[in-house]
């Protein structure tokens, strides 16, 4: 797996652009998050593909090419902050399973969102590997409906893309 | 300021982008700019087809090095342009495309004419913009302009909704561009460049192999001077004929599928290849996996994405092909250059070795023959354009080509019904020198009705049809690879000069070589189109030919 984050213009189409590259080339995209930075013209998508070093390169280079994208940067995984948000709705036969799903999500520290007599949605964050544990722990109990978000990531440190951005 | 409106403001940018001729169909969505049209300057030239104003467009680009423009109105018109564009992107081609758009509010509701432009061009296009007020116009001309010509050329589409056409503002136009996440100037890396002249320095049989990127950086001079200080022999791409004068004793030809024997020989033969502005087509490479896996690669390009997208290159450098021979030339002339003569004397030996034999035959019109004879009747300068398949593939191994911008093919699409309306484009760039298509009777009946256009237009070119009465490359294809079983490619065609006259242009048909050099010189001289059918044998194959999926090695009909 390899995540890669882009400054892009922030307006119509831009996505369009990007997934439409991916298509023509014959990428594949595991996951896509997309969301504006503290800068109104500006929108962050965080992309993960699979795939070696020189298929990484090549999305790289080609996501170069397109105009509204502004920056790109392959993240080193020790050097990233990764997260997802997964909301889990989950069959609720009887207390005890309630209970029992209660205790799971705190020791996952997630939080519950919504509660009616014979669901719960449950909201947690944290990296895929994280996500993938908690939904395969609750699994039987019988998962209704599952939205995940797909993964947004932030390099650590003081080092931003968008500093060389607005330098431009 | 005064009001204008954002038809106004869409000639007014053309102006001041030294925009002098532009080739278009009118119609609905876009009459606000060809109502301006009618009191502008600039020249229109009426198509029959949008696609054939895109290749008009686009063999004006070719032939000038600087962008061509084409206008189209929405649905359709749009759509029938796609493959022009689609042409002039393969081949790294500058070109601006307007077309109209219904008016805002009725986009995304199927209204009359209307097509997603935006998205279907989105990938063959370099960019694209969709103008929402007539006060973003100049900006996005200005912009349009300088992503199409600058970095790796390519085309660019606007689309503009009618009623930006018509909406009036105080509009402002820009002198610079600002484009963001835009920058074609890319510094060389020196530590790339220094281990290049070290590799090539070293190399003991080196050949240069030469791509469309050296006529976009207009490197030619420079690669002249490389491939003599090195002794290097130069071949080309198809895109790259005519980087590099073929007359000259370094010169190979075309490398590849249909490339001289001597430039496949050699190529494999290299120690070290040097190349430049190509992308390692697999029309140029043969099979890539087997294509000069004990040789060192040089691969210099412009565009990043290039560099090891089709194949592994040991040293990589990113740039203007033009500056980064300049400083490769300057290093190895600080360090020195041996003599190599074995390398030499062994160019000379494969280029003697596969000479072509005599062709005495005077009176039979085998195609090799038919290209000998117009390059001899022709002038240096003048331009060739191809249409494609077995005619382009003979120009490209028998028409020697001695000075850049002569030669004008579709490479990379490979779009039949290119050559005739690039032609057209080419001698409205270039008026002043004669212009060819070389056709394949196929190929012309796609657009040949571009004749209209140049007969009403005074456009003078000349078509050479080599007619097998084929769609001949194909049946080359099922003749080699599939038993003979010729399956749909008879023609059953016009008599081509009575559709020349019909048009107004003019014909002949010939029976020899002196009357082709007959109708070749009646031709150069007239003031209208021409049209020469040449009849030619249907079971005639354009070889050498390296076959599908095999390497440069296996060659077939090599001597």
């Amino acid at each position: 797996m390899t995540l890669i984050s882009t400054i892009v213009e922030h307006k119509p189409g831009v996505l369009f652009r990007v997934s439409n590259m991916f298509r023509r080339r014959g990428f594949n995209i595991e996951s896509i998050s997309v969301g504006p930075t503290e800068h109104p013209d500006l929108a962050r998508m965080t992309i993960m593909i699979r795939g070696d070093e020189k298929l990484a390169g090549q999305v790289v280079k080609q996501l170069r090419k397109l105009i509204d994208v502004i920056s790109v940067q392959l993240l080193e995984e020790e050097q990233t902050v990764q997260r997802e948000l997964a909301l889990v709705k989950i069959r609720v036969e009887n207390p005890e399973i309630r209970r029992e799903i209660m205790d799971y999500t705190n020791i996952f520290r997630g939080r519950i969102v919504d509660v009616a007599p014979n669901s719960l949605i449950v909201e947690i964050t944290g990296t895929p590997d994280k996500m993938d544990a908690f939904i395969n722990l609750i699994r039987r109990f019988g998962i209704l409906e599952l939205s995940r978000t797909g993964i947004t990531a932030l390099s650590r440190g003081e080092a931003t893309i968008i500093k060389t951005v607005r330098a431009v | 300021m005064e009001e204008i409106s954002g038809a106004e403001a869409l000639l007014e940018a053309l102006r001041r982008e030294k925009v002098d001729t532009i080739f278009g169909i009118p119609g609905g969505a876009i009459l606000p700019v060809y109502d301006e049209l009618y009191d502008s300057d600039i020249r229109h030239i009426l198509c029959r087809h949008e696609q054939s104003a895109a290749h008009m467009a686009d063999g004006y680009a070719r032939a000038s090095g600087k962008p061509g423009v084409c206008f189209a109105t929405s649905g359709p018109g749009a759509s029938n342009l796609v493959t022009g564009i689609a042409t002039a992107y393969m081949d790294s081609s500058p070109l601006v495309a307007v077309t109209g758009q219904v008016p805002k509010a009725m986009i995304g509701k199927d209204s009359f004419q209307e097509i997603d432009i935006i998205g279907i061009t989105t990938p063959i296009t370099k960019h694209n913009f969709q103008p929402m007020r007539a006060a973003e116009i100049p900006r996005i001309v200005k912009a349009a302009f300088y992503i199409a010509a600058t970095g790796r050329p390519g085309p660019v589409l606007i689309d503009i909704p009618k009623d930006v056409q018509t909406e009036k503002d105080s509009i402002a136009f820009p002198n610079e561009v600002k484009l963001r996440g835009y920058n074609p100037h890319i510094p060389l890396r020196m530590d790339e460049v220094k281990r290049a002249v070290r590799l090539l320095y070293e190399s003991k049989k080196p050949v240069i192999l030469a791509g469309g990127g050296v006529k976009s950086s207009n490197a030619f001079s420079e690669l002249h001077e490389l491939s003599e200080m090195l002794q290097a022999p130069v071949a080309t791409t198809l895109m790259g004929k005519g980087a590099f004068p073929e007359n000259h004793p370094l010169s190979l030809g075309i490398v590849g599928m249909h490339g001289t024997p001597e430039a496949n020989r050699l190529t494999i033969e290299a120690d070290v290849i040097l190349a430049i502005g190509i992308r390692f087509s697999d029309r140029t490479t043969g099979n890539v996996e087997e294509f000069c896996v004990d040789s060192k690669i040089i691969h210099i390009d412009i565009d990043e994405a290039e560099i090891e997208k089709n194949r592994y290159v040991d040293v990589a450098i990113i740039g203007d092909a033009k500056e980064a021979l300049k400083t490769i030339i300057e290093g190895l002339r600080s360090i020195g250059i041996a003599e190599k003569k074995e390398w030499r004397e062994r160019i000379l030996a494969i280029k003697e070795h596969y000479k072509e034999r005599n062709m005495d035959e005077h009176f039979k019109l085998t195609p090799p023959l038919v290209l000998k004879t117009l390059r001899r009747v022709l002038p240096e300068d003048a331009i060739i354009t191809t249409e494609v398949g077995q005619n382009q593939m003979w120009a490209a191994l028998h028409f020697k080509v001695f000075k850049p911008r002569t030669f004008i093919s579709s490479g990379g699409l490979g779009t039949m019904g290119f050559g005739f309306p690039a032609a057209i484009g080419a001698k409205v760039a270039v008026p002043d020198v004669p212009v060819v298509d070389v056709a394949g009777d196929g190929s012309f009946c796609m657009t040949e009705n571009s004749l209209s256009t140049a007969v009403a237009e005074k456009v003078p070119v000349i078509v050479l049809i080599l007619n097998n009465e084929r769609l001949g490359m194909v049946a080359q294809w099922q003749r080699l690879f599939y038993g003979r079983r010729y399956s749909a490619v008879e023609l059953r065609n016009p008599d081509f000069v009575k559709l020349a006259e019909s048009y107004g242009a003019q014909g002949w048909r010939v029976a020899d070589i002196n009357e082709l050099e007959n109708a070749l010189s009646q031709a150069l001289v007239s003031e209208i189109p021409s049209v020469i059918d040449v009849p030619i044998s249907p079971e005639e194959d354009v070889m050498p030919m390296v076959p599908p999926g095999k390497g440069l090695a296996e060659t077939m009909g090599v001597t």
